[in-house]
């Protein structure tokens, strides 16, 4: 299963993406973003970093990366897309999910574990998990307070787009576990269809019991899982 | 021809820097304050001399890039 892993100027968690794909015998490679063609891939990820210095926005230079016209025929063909940090950041900033991401709300840097419920099981990166099944991840970054209009909001939830939200290690979502002030805890997204879907924590950090966790590995499961099931 | 941008984000959508602010100012008794607004400005120089033509360009490209169209709203001066 060959996976383009895209690489911006600023991005930095190429090979940590790639260590993860590579453990469950996918065949990750890394893409430029200069490049124009993604044929013969089965599914793209974005990994986090800062992709052209997060000037202007996060994620709004990148978006106009030559590739990205491939990502995004890539994710209207039914293809898997994922994106982390600024991965998701790029992928909101590209329309090919709803909302923006902006500063935390404590405008604080944030690095650490944090604890995530999976809302759904039908996404590009929660389809191998349950519902209700808590996961734990770190959080690094200072723009993952995610924010939408009150109608684009309504429609994110009541279709079943929100994927993951800030919780307890139990999966109590409170105030209290929202660590960014990110609307209604959510903590990743998908479009529509399923097959397009991001988060702010990384995975790749807990995809090796080196790291501490492996309970990143069930969302880059179910990313290879959504390639036969969806293109 | 000099355009000025302002860019701000769309009123009733969180402003964590805005609120922080605001707090602070309040916590240095500046009482009468009631809310902190940001926003931040672009300046473009455009070798385009017809006002219209410049007035069209520069409205793209804050749709197109330097605005983000779901959580900001934009608007120009040309001030030079």
């Amino acid at each position: 299963m060959k996976i383009a892993v895209i690489v911006f100027p600023g991005t930095n968690c190429e090979l940590d993406v790639v260590h993860a794909l590579t453990a469950l015998t996918a065949d990750p490679q890394l893409v430029w973003h200069q490049e124009t063609s993604l044929a013969g891939f089965d599914g793209a990820v974005l990994p986090g970093g800062f992709a052209h210095g997060d000037y202007l926005r996060t994620g709004a230079i990148a978006r106009f990366s030559p590739v990205m016209s491939e990502v995004v025929r890539m994710a209207r063909s039914g293809a898997p897309v994922i994106g982390i940090c600024n991965g998701f950041q790029i992928l909101c900033e590209s329309g090919l999910l709803p909302g923006a991401l902006i500063a935390n709300r404590d405008l604080r840097f944030i690095c650490k574990y944090i604890h995530l419920r999976i809302e759904n099981s039908t996404s590009a990166l929660t389809n191998a998990g349950e519902a209700g099944h808590v996961l734990r991840i770190p959080l690094n970054s200072y723009g993952g307070n995610w924010i939408a209009g009150s109608e684009e909001l309504v429609h994110v939830e009541e279709n079943n787009q929100v994927i993951l939200r800030y919780s307890d290690e139990l999966g109590a979502v409170t105030e209290r576990t929202n660590p960014n002030g990110s609307t209604n805890s959510i903590a990743g997204l998908s479009n529509e269809a399923g097959n397009v879907a991001g988060l702010m924590p990384h995975p790749e950090r807990a995809s090796d019991p080196l790291l501490g966790s492996t309970d990143g590995l069930v969302l880059f499961r179910s990313f290879l899982a959504a390639v036969p099931a969806l293109t | 021809m000099r355009f000025r941008i302002d860019i701000e984000r769309r009123e009733g959508l969180s402003d964590p820097e805005g609120l922080t602010t605001t707090q602070a100012l309040l916590d240095l008794g500046y009482d009468m304050v009631e809310q902190v607004h940001f926003g931040r400005t672009i300046y473009i120089d455009l070798d385009e001399s017809d006002r219209d033509t410049a007035t069209a360009l520069v409205t793209a490209m804050c749709a197109q890039l330097l605005a983000n169209p779901v959580i900001e709203d934009f608007s120009l001066d040309i001030v030079e």
